[in-house]
C-alpha cells in the first residue's frame, strides 16, 4: 500500500475511533432510559433515535449539512461566535459517523440492559447502593456482552460510513477522504487497481470486526 | 423494636393487598398459601413496590425513603445473588456501600468462610442462601426479610440450612419477617405466626 493509502486508512480509523468513543456516554445514558425507565416523550426518543436506520444516509447527511453549515443554525454560531466550521473538515466526517452508528450501538445496549434481571438491582438498592452505584456494578458488568458487541458495530458502521459523510464533509483528498470515499473515487477515476486494494482493506477491517465479536461473545457466553 | 405497618393497599392482579399490623416480635412468620401476597408485603416493606398506607420501622416513618435508605435487609426466594461477582464480592456489597468492609461474625456463623473465593454459580442450593442471608446480615439491617428461605434446597438438605437460620437468628437479632408456607418452618423459627390468605391477615398468634 502506498503511503497515500496508509493515510486514508488512518484517517477512517482515527475518526470512526473517535465517533465511537463519543457516542459512549449519551448512548448508554439513552439505552438506560428506555430499558429502565418511564417517561413522556419516550416513544418519540425512542423514534428519532432509530431515524437514521431508516432513513437514507444521504437525506441524513443533507440534515446534517443544512444544521452545520456556515449559513446553519448550529454551524452559523459556531462560525460567528468562535470562528469555528465543522462542514468539509474531519470533524464532519465524525459527526457524520456519529450519527449513523448512534442507533445501532443504542438498540445493542438498550436490549443488552433489558436483558439483566431487574431484581438484582433491586437487592443492590436494599443494600444501600445508589443508582450509579448500582448501573456500575450491576447493570453495567452484567450488560457488558451486549454493550461490548454494540460498540463493535457502531465502529464497523462507522468505518464503511458514506452517504452522510458525502454530503457533509465531502471527499477531499487528505482531509475528509476516508475508505469508503476513496473507494468511490477510485472507481470514478477508473483506478480499478486502488479502489481493490482498498477494498481488500476494507474486507480485512470488516472480518476482523466481526470476528472479535464474536470471540469475544464466545469467550464470555 | 418492631414494624408497623397502617393501611397498606396495593392491588395485585387478582385481589388487592390490605394490611394493617404491628410487629413486635423478634420472628414473625408470615404465613400463607402461593400466591396470597406475602412477597408483595415484603417489597413493600423493602420499598421496591409503591403502595398507599405507611410502613414505619422502630418509629422511623419509611414509605417514602428510597430503598437504599431503608436498611432493610432483603433475601428474595430466588436469593439474588450477583452471578458476575465472587462470593466474597457478593457478601461485602452491602458493607462496601457503608465503606465498612470489616469482618462480619455472620461469616463465620453462616460457615461462609471457605466459599469466600468460590463464584457463586459453583455453589450448591443451600450455600447459596447462607450466602444470601450473610449479604443481607453484613448491610447492617434494622429489619430482615426472608423470603421462604428453604425453597430450592434439596430437602435433604433443608434441616441444616434451617439450623443455619436458627443459629442466625440467635446470634443476630434483628427483627425479622419469615416467609414460608411450611408450619415445621413456623415452629422451628418464629415466635408470632401471621395467617395471610388473598392480601388479608386471616389469623394472628403467639407461638
Amino acid at each position: 500500500m502506498s503511503s497515500n493509502e496508509w493515510a486514508i486508512l488512518g484517517l477512517t480509523l482515527r475518526t470512526a475511533a473517535l465517533a465511537t468513543l463519543l457516542i459512549v456516554p449519551p448512548g448508554l445514558a439513552i439505552a438506560w432510559l428506555l430499558a429502565r425507565r418511564r417517561w413522556r416523550g419516550k416513544s418519540l426518543v425512542e423514534t428519532l433515535v432509530a431515524l437514521p436506520l431508516v432513513m437514507p444516509p444521504v437525506a441524513t447527511g443533507l440534515i446534517l449539512l443544512q444544521l452545520l453549515g456556515r449559513r446553519g443554525p448550529v454551524g452559523g454560531w459556531l462560525h460567528r461566535t468562535f470562528d469555528f466550521d465543522i462542514v468539509f473538515t474531519w470533524r464532519a466526517v465524525v459527526i457524520a459517523m456519529m450519527v449513523m452508528s448512534f442507533p445501532l450501538f443504542v438498540r445493542a445496549a438498550r436490549v443488552a440492559f433489558e436483558e439483566v434481571n431487574p431484581r438484582l438491582e433491586q437487592i443492590a438498592r436494599t443494600l444501600g447502593a445508589h443508582e450509579w452505584r448500582v448501573f456500575v456494578t450491576i447493570t453495567l458488568p452484567l450488560a457488558a456482552r451486549g454493550v461490548l458487541s454494540g460498540l463493535l458495530l457502531a465502529f464497523a458502521r462507522a468505518i464503511g460510513e458514506f452517504g452522510a459523510t458525502i454530503l457533509v464533509a465531502g471527499n477531499i483528498p487528505g482531509r475528509t477522504q476516508t475508505l469508503s470515499l476513496a473507494i468511490y473515487n477510485f472507481v470514478q477515476l477508473g483506478r480499478d487497481a486502488d479502489a481493490f486494494r482498498l477494498l481488500v482493506v476494507a474486507v480485512v477491517i470488516a472480518f476482523a470486526a466481526v470476528w472479535i465479536t464474536e470471540a469475544f461473545l464466545r469467550r464470555r457466553a | 423494636m418492631s414494624i408497623i405497618l397502617r393501611d397498606v393497599v396495593l392491588p395485585l392482579t387478582d385481589f388487592t393487598l390490605e394490611v394493617s399490623l404491628e410487629l413486635t416480635a423478634n420472628t414473625t412468620a408470615l404465613y400463607g398459601p402461593s400466591g396470597a401476597g406475602k412477597t408483595s408485603l415484603l417489597e413493600v416493606i423493602a420499598g421496591l413496590r409503591d403502595a398507599r398506607g405507611t410502613v414505619e420501622l422502630h418509629g422511623r416513618d419509611v414509605s417514602r425513603l428510597p430503598p437504599r435508605l431503608r436498611r432493610v435487609g432483603y433475601v428474595p426466594q430466588d436469593d439474588a445473588l450477583f452471578p458476575h461477582l465472587s462470593v466474597r464480592q457478593n457478601v461485602f456489597y452491602g458493607a462496601q456501600v457503608r465503606e465498612d468492609a470489616r469482618e462480619h461474625s455472620a461469616i463465620d456463623v453462616l460457615e461462609i468462610r471457605p466459599l469466600l473465593d468460590r463464584s457463586v454459580k459453583k455453589l450448591s442450593g443451600g450455600e447459596r442462601k447462607r450466602v444470601a442471608l450473610a449479604r443481607a446480615l453484613l448491610s447492617e439491617p434494622e429489619v430482615l426479610l426472608l423470603d421462604e428461605p428453604l425453597s430450592g434446597v434439596d430437602v435433604a438438605l433443608r434441616d441444616r440450612v434451617l439450623e443455619y437460620l436458627v443459629r442466625a437468628r440467635e446470634e443476630f437479632p434483628v427483627p425479622a419477617i419469615y416467609v414460608t408456607h411450611q408450619m415445621e418452618e413456623v415452629t422451628a423459627i418464629a415466635e408470632e405466626i401471621v395467617v395471610l390468605e388473598r392480601g388479608r391477615v386471616t389469623e394472628r398468634r403467639l407461638l
